[in-house]
């Protein structure tokens, strides 16, 4: 992404499944160094926003440019490549891939990207003090586990912007630190970092708050 | 540091997921083992069908060897059955004299044996009279002949007869009785000597008053050199549609101043009947020939029902299984397509898993025909190959459309509904 342009702008963005509202118009940016929390009760859009964000869903009004690329604008192979190079995401239930080991679900972006330094992974798994772990399955795993897991594959390419949807929502206060403490340091790194939160834990930490309602 | 690829990915996930990877196989199993076999009963109808066919053939060969061997020798044993006679001569009068009055040349007989003659056997020139014996004063019919005629480019047969050298004379039972001679007696005929050289066992014909003498000295002794009154000959036992006119039209392109009468009825009843026996033996094996490929055909048919019918039902299982499948991960594939997985990637996974549930299932289904059958030699390897190959592509085909679905889903809509 070019340096000066805002990692991700969203401009009036809005989403409506048929008569039902699932985020009112809204408006963000993100710059380097942001770790912004979206916070907001249950179905004030939260998840829904950070899919827009995240070049998955279109809004159906408003505009999103991340790194000043529309990815709307692109096919849906060339937002997938975008996506890839881009974007990290964090899912709330880890969506790991049952069948393959922690070493393997981390490389999962890799099936697309070849090229990419596979040591990273290690490291990220010695990071999150999951080293010894190397070759069990999700299934051998505690939900925190899986988390900090689900939390190394969307930080295996080194994505610009990462977007967390209840990163912590499932950890207990010893994983929570650990994960927030990683993503402070990444957003500090120059990177920008949004999570969708209801923690208060979570929310205090960021240095950007964005409210739902 | 394990690289993850879209190989690992497929061999993994089908590890996971071997309940439904293995249905899959067994629906292709089935297809394969459902084509093997009909295809194997196809081919063991074949085989067993032609063997009946050629056995009938060996049988009908042999009875056919057998009858014609019977033919031949009746017909030896009748002796010369053909009679060429020169152009004009009234055949009332052979019948009541029992010789021509007419003569030809003898040299027509060369001319007959140098020709490419096929319909006839056993050419023997004679020239027959009945004459008085003066030394005897009693009748008896002469005989000259010189023996039988080789026929150009065709190996010399077995001579029905011996031919009488010169100087000698065979002699018919009744002279021989009456007049009490034996072999090596000296008998005097118009005033020439001849050693009696042989004698006949009694015949019941005319031959028991017949003196048969080299044609040569016969011809002297009746004063006609250079002529003979009959040519005798044995028809071949050729299946034909009409034996004699044949036999006719072939000596009349030869010899167009003969005539040619058969006789012996015997003889030409048997062929006959050998004939139609052939025909019937024929117009059988045709029957069954026919009734072989009616047989074939509505098997063919059959199979042309049944074969489409079970790859139907097993393209229908395999594309339902792999919708389960696809049902199955759709947090999965929402997830990679999420964080930046192509659809191509994807599919290509999903087609990978088609193409080994087909291997799978084509090892499976060949088995599964072999135990079945009991027929190591069901297909050839060659076939199997194809087979292989067919199950391969039949597994993809029937994976293509459920796993483009998938593959190209909104991972939103996909992570969404998770």
């Amino acid at each position: 992404m070019t340096e000066g342009i805002p990692i991700l702008e969203i401009d009036r963005a809005g989403k409506c499944y048929g008569e039902v509202t699932a985020l009112e118009q809204t408006s963000l940016r993100v710059g380097p160094g942001d770790l912004l929390a979206l916070h907001g009760p249950s179905g004030s859009g939260k998840s829904t926003l950070l899919q827009i964000a995240g070049a998955l869903l279109k809004p159906d009004r408003g505009k999103v440019l991340i790194g000043g690329t529309d990815p709307y604008l692109l096919s849906p192979n060339l937002r997938s490549q975008f996506r890839l190079e881009h974007l990290g995401f964090v899912f709330q239930d880890s969506n790991l891939l049952p069948y393959l080991t922690l070493t393997e679900n981390i490389c999962t972006p890799m099936l697309a990207c070849p090229a990419t330094d596979a040591d990273r992974a290690d490291a990220l798994l010695d990071h999150f003090g999951l080293a010894h772990r190397r070759q069990h399955r999700p299934s051998e795993l505690s939900a925190g586990e899986c988390q900090r897991v689900a939390l190394a594959r969307a930080l295996v390419l080194q994505p610009r912007l990462l977007l967390a949807d209840e990163p912590t929502g499932n950890l207990d206060p010893e994983n929570t630190e650990l994960v927030l403490g990683y993503l402070e340091e990444y957003a500090a790194a120059g990177n920008a970092v949004i999570i969708a939160t209801h923690e208060e834990l979570a929310i205090a930490r960021s240095n950007r708050r964005h409210p739902l309602t | 540091m394990s690289m993850i690829t879209a190989r690992t990915l497929t061999l993994r996930e089908i590890s996971h997921r071997r309940g439904n990877f293995l249905l899959g196989s067994l629906a292709v199993a089935m297809a394969i083992c459902g084509f093997a076999l009909t295809l194997a009963r196809l081919r063991a109808f074949d085989a067993e069908t032609a063997a009946q066919i050629e056995a009938f053939e060996r049988r009908t060969a042999t009875d056919m060897a057998t009858l014609e061997d019977e033919i031949r020798r009746s017909m030896k044993g009748l002796g010369f059955n053909i009679f060429i006679f020169p152009k004009g001569q009234e055949l009332a009068e052979v019948y009541a004299e029992g010789f021509a009055s007419k003569t030809m040349p003898e040299e027509f007989v060369t001319r007959l044996a140098a020709s490419e003659l096929v319909k006839v056997n056993h050419l023997l020139p004679s020239l027959t009279q009945k004459i008085t014996w003066p030394e005897q004063k009693r009748t008896i019919v002469l005989v000259g002949t010189r023996g039988e005629v080789p026929i150009r480019e065709r190996a010399m047969k077995a001579p029905l007869i011996d031919p009488v050298p010169p100087g000698e004379a065979v002699i018919g039972f009744e002279l021989q009785q009456s007049l009490g001679l034996q072999a090596g007696d000296q008998i005097r005929l118009m005033g020439h000597d001849f050693k009696v050289a042989q004698v006949h066992s009694q015949r019941g014909s005319t031959d028991d008053i017949t003196i048969w003498l080299n044609l040569a000295e016969a011809q002297e002794l009746m004063g006609k050199p250079g002529l003979i009154n009959a040519i005798l000959a044995l028809e071949c036992n050729c299946a034909s549609v009409d034996r004699l006119a044949e036999v006719r039209a072939e000596i009349g392109k030869i010899l167009p101043d003969t005539v040619v009468i058969e006789k012996e009825s015997t003889a030409l009843a048997r062929a006959e009947a050998r004939n139609s026996a052939k025909r019937t033996a024929d117009q059988a094996h045709d029957q069954m020939e026919q009734n072989r490929i009616a047989s074939k055909e509505s098997r063919e048919e059959f199979a042309a029902l049944l074969i489409p019918l079970v790859a139907l039902t097993s393209a229908a299982a395999i594309a339902l299984l792999t919708v389960l499948n696809v049902r199955q991960r759709r947090s999965e594939i929402g997830t990679l397509r999420a964080i930046g997985i192509p659809s191509g990637t994807l599919l290509a996974t999903f087609m990978m898993r088609a193409a080994l549930s087909g291997l799978l299932g084509a090892a499976i289904g060949m088995l599964l025909s072999l135990a079945i059958s009991g027929d190591t030699k069901l297909i050839t390897p060659a076939e199997w190959m194809m087979v292989t190959s067919a199950a391969i592509l039949f597994s993809c085909a029937a994976s293509w459309l459920p796993a483009l679905i998938a593959a190209s889903q909104d991972p939103a809509r996909l992570l969404r509904h998770d």
